[in-house]
């Protein structure tokens, strides 16, 4: 099958078993995306795939073929981190740093998703516009586990990176 | 490069830190040093280490709680497609992981099992695919025998707890029993909390690999010093042919202090098939397999007079643990020194089952241990009719009230104090459930916090390099806990280097052997190996600058004395490295070192269906002086909401009949998500306590935890006038009592 993840085409044969997030960390090298649960409940393998967030565990790799897929090492690198990572640093959004790329990917996902205007179950009903309260955030990002519970540090890094960029 | 050693023994407080030094980096809330690899995913955690030849292992478990292990289905699995191997090794398997800081193996030996899904064999394949598939299919024949599951049941079957542990399992002064007969004020309750798991995100792995040197295991472990060892003397080698790499660590919490079974697993699958074996926990595992905290079963009792001054506090404690295994949950500990009174009684017993072990997990003791006792402190304040802070604070003892001696240094009255006015307490309502917001009760609840600090034996190596940078290295962890950044402070300040110039490496036994994350002690342990070093390199400089050390200045990357300033790469020559180690002295028993704090929350009941929401946080702590205030301050919110999922929701279901655990996955043990947690106010009050190390700091890694359970339990009881005193305090418990809506 070929996938595009960070904008590299990859040509792979794999197990159809193989989910998506151990066709990026155990065949191609890109262990960025981590696995917390490995079942879809901590959201630690969050990517994108064509601009939506997903649980890579949860999506086998052959349901892929042909996808767009970013993960963390496509957002940004140390040198050149992504707005939403050099938030994070700034703001202190995480400790251990495990699920860290997820919470980020999740986040750009996210943010995605209500410049659409999709609500959430805490979004005042029949309006079109989302507004972006830490009520939203939290309730937007709640799929994305922190056991070093860095969420208040994480509401304020996206809070001042979707504040930056309305 | 010169090398050189400074070891420094507490036995005397450092009244003069060479931390407050002219770099001015220590303290400042300066981002992580390794933010920007972890926020952009190159940080490399233990299974993420491409290896050659690498096969995948998987561990395979027993599917009953108690008896012997007859056989296992080898040739069907070794018939699947692509695996390799089935490694059994009855003897040599851990039984159980190992508590944190031992030298020695853990129990070993898998024939007979002793607690349901103990790891018995391990499935090696080529893929990680095809190990799972064999591994699950792979049946384990056993001859069953009845466990001991219940610990409810069994109360009466209570044992001393061994000694050897943080406090002596039974301690009494005074007469308490006369103390509660003669009071006018009494409180006699018992406060029960489940068994827990540490779920740190990162599940257990290890990757091992065997060279001519020995054998390397890139593990997920936080004190890579005494795991070595636990790993050398299970797999018999020395301890210098173990090689333990850490270098990131997704969380620990207590969970990996020791070896654990996929440790062994790995490194003897690895041997056998002669390749690099890498064996993950699946979440389940990390359950089933790994550590849990301790359920207990706490009786508080407390008497006093009725202006509210105690004259008897006990405390007695009930926890389990596997047969055989000497760790129990010390709930007593911060009983010991918190509120003053003559008689007193301690106690701690254990029941004997068949559950996996029980041992460390965030704050073990204080976690548990104040949650009974300041929920207890709070139906005592409203049975006198006192303000619960004001109860606290004429319990406020002038000396440790169980040893006669000084604290090293106490502002729980401060932060009790500076707590209730930023958050407004006296504003409050202080009749139990007569505020209402529609359909929601708000209450209010406070609870005050103490966590003993330790100093362990820690060793680091400090080199300023020809080219002038500092490079720090040690086998301590940065296990999110903010080493990497507050060393690299450390030796900044002390060096006069910005950080971009100074270099910190962690968690590889090829570094000295630091003291490892765990207690609280990893910042002041590490921190002041660390400053020992660049203390001895500052005299060593000192000296080929030509002056006295007292007047030396480092600033910038320059050596500054009397008018003349030289570039430190110059004075460094081919290079300097100084070794520092620390070790607890005469200080650690001549005071008692704790740090302090007071939290305060608003909490909303919902009245129709029972739901708990915190809304409104503030806690205030002074615990010595602050590395870094932003690194700190996240461990204090790491550690309340630790807490808050401690109250609400997290809480491990042991099948009474079988001795399995039920929720064994992040859908069914709840821990707090994004959505629970309230915006979160956290102050430190200034502090230095010389007593403690030489930085004067004092750990904060469990200071959060301490006490925040019990915080939003009181405040749930002023929401709606209902005490639950069995953790989790869920909605089934709350409804019953709640008014009408």
């Amino acid at each position: 099958m070929r996938i595009r993840i960070n904008g590299d085409t990859h040509e792979v044969d794999v197990d159809v078993r193989t989910s998506l997030l151990d066709l990026l960390r155990e065949h191609l090298g890109l262990t960025g995306s981590k696995k917390g649960c490995d079942h879809g409940q901590c959201g630690a393998c969050t990517v994108l795939i064509n601009g939506r967030r997903i649980n890579s565990c949860l999506t086998l790799a052959v349901m892929h073929d042909d996808d767009e897929i970013v993960t963390i090492e496509g957002l940004g690198s140390p040198a050149a981190l992504h707005p939403l990572q050099a938030a994070f640093v700034r703001h202190d959004g995480f400790q251990c740093g495990y699920c860290t790329p997820g919470q980020i990917c999740s986040a750009v996902g996210m943010l995605d998703e209500v410049a659409k205007g999709w609500p959430s179950l805490v979004s005042e009903p029949g309006t079109d516009a989302v507004a972006l309260t830490d009520e939203e955030i939290r309730e937007r990002m709640s799929g994305n586990l922190c056991r070093c519970s860095a969420y208040p540090n994480i509401v304020d890094a996206i809070r001042d990176v979707a504040g930056a960029g309305a | 490069m010169s090398d050189a050693k400074r070891t420094l023994v507490m036995d005397d407080p450092v009244e003069h830190s060479l931390l407050d030094g002219a770099q001015g980096v220590i303290g400042r809330p300066i981002d992580r040093v390794d933010g920007p690899l972890k926020v952009s995913g190159r940080a490399t955690y233990a299974a993420e280490y491409a290896l050659d030849d690498l096969a995948y292992g998987y561990l395979v478990a027993a599917p009953f709680g108690r008896g012997t292990v007859l056989g296992l289905d080898v040739e069907a699995a070794k018939a699947m497609p692509g695996v390799i191997d089935v490694v059994i090794d009855y003897e040599t398997f851990l039984r159980n992981a190992q508590q944190g800081g031992e030298t020695e193996a853990p129990e070993q030996g898998v024939r007979e099992v002793a607690y349901f899904r103990e790891p018995v064999a391990i499935v090696v394949a080529e893929t990680y695919e095809q190990a799972r598939a064999a591994g699950e299919r792979l049946a384990v024949e056993g001859d069953r025998k009845p466990g001991l599951y219940s610990v409810a049941d069994r109360l009466g079957e209570a044992d001393k707890a061994p000694s050897g542990g943080a406090v002596e399992p039974h301690f009494a002064n005074g007469d308490l029993d006369a103390a509660m007969a003669a009071a006018p004020v009494t409180v006699d309750v018992t406060y029960t909390t489940p068994s827990q798991n540490s779920a740190a995100m990162e599940p257990h792995a290890s990757t091992a690999c065997w060279g001519d040197d020995g054998l390397t295991l890139y593990g997920s472990y936080q004190m890579p010093a005494s795991d070595r060892e636990q790993l050398a003397d299970a797999i018999g080698l020395e301890v210098d042919q173990v090689r333990i790499v850490s270098a990131y660590v997704g969380g620990g919490f207590g969970s990996k202090l020791g070896i654990a079974p996929e440790s062994v697993a790995a490194a003897v699958a690895a041997k056998k098939l002669g390749r690099p074996v890498k064996a993950v926990m699946t979440r389940q595992q990390v359950f089933d397999a790994t550590v849990r905290r301790s359920d207990t079963h706490q009786r508080v009792r407390l008497a006093a007079t009725a202006d509210g001054q105690l004259t008897g506090i006990g405390h007695d404690t009930i926890c389990s643990n596997l047969p055989g295994e000497d760790f129990f949950e010390p709930a007593g500990t911060a009983t010991h020194f918190l509120y003053a009174a003559p008689n007193r009684t301690i106690r701690h017993d254990m029941v004997r089952v068949n559950r996996v072990l029980s041992g460390s997990m965030r704050a073990p003791g204080e976690a548990v241990g104040m949650l009974a006792l300041e929920c207890a402190i709070d139906e005592l304040a409203e049975k006198l009719g006192l303000d619960p802070v004001e109860l606290r604070k004429r319990n406020e003892p002038e000396r440790d009230p169980q040893k006669d001696v000084a604290f090293s240094s106490r502002r729980l009255v401060d932060c009790l104090d500076e707590g209730a006015r930023r958050f407004g307490w006296a504003e409050r309502n202080a009749t139990p459930g007569a505020l209402r917001r529609g359909e929601w009760l708000v209450g209010h609840g406070m609870a005050a916090s103490a966590r003993s600090n330790k100093l362990k034996s820690s060793e680091a190596r400090v080199a300023v390099t020809a080219d002038g940078r500092a490079v720090v290295e040690t086998d301590m962890t940065d296990i999110g806990t903010g080493t990497y950044t507050i060393l690299a402070q450390i030796a900044g300040e002390m060096l006069g280097l910005p950080l971009d110039r100074v270099e910190v490496r962690l968690g590889d036994n090829c570094f000295p052997p630091g003291a490892g994350s765990g207690g609280s002690w990893g910042a002041g342990s590490s921190g002041s190996s660390v400053y020992l070093a660049c203390e001895g390199l500052r005299e060593r400089l000192a000296d080929r600058l030509g002056c006295a050390v007292d007047e030396l200045t480092l600033k910038d990357g320059a050596a500054i004395c009397a008018n003349r300033q030289v570039a430190l790469a110059e004075l460094a020559g081919d290079g300097l490295a100084t070794t520092g180690r620390i070790e607890a002295g005469k200080l650690d028993d001549a005071l008692r070192q704790a740090s302090y704090g007071a939290h305060f929350c608003e909490v909303h009941v919902n009245m129709v269906t029972g739901e708990s929401r915190v809304r409104r946080w503030t806690s205030v702590f002074a615990a010595g002086r602050i590395l870094n205030e932003k690194t700190a301050r996240s461990q204090c919110l790491g550690g309340i909401v630790f807490g808050l999922g401690a109250a609400l929701t997290e809480e491990l279901f042991h099948d009474v009949r079988t001795g399995k655990i039920v929720n064994r996955d992040l859908a069914e043990y709840h821990v707090p998500v994004h959505a629970d947690v309230p915006p979160i106010e956290v102050v430190f009050l200034p502090e230095r306590d010389a007593y403690a190390n030489p930085l004067q700091s004092k750990g904060i890694g469990e200071l959060g935890i301490s006490g925040a359970g019990a915080a939003v339990a009181n405040a749930i009881y002023n929401a709606t006038g209902v005490r639950v005193r069995d953790f989790p305090l869920t909605l089934d418990e709350l409804l019953d009592g709640l008014p009408p809506v």
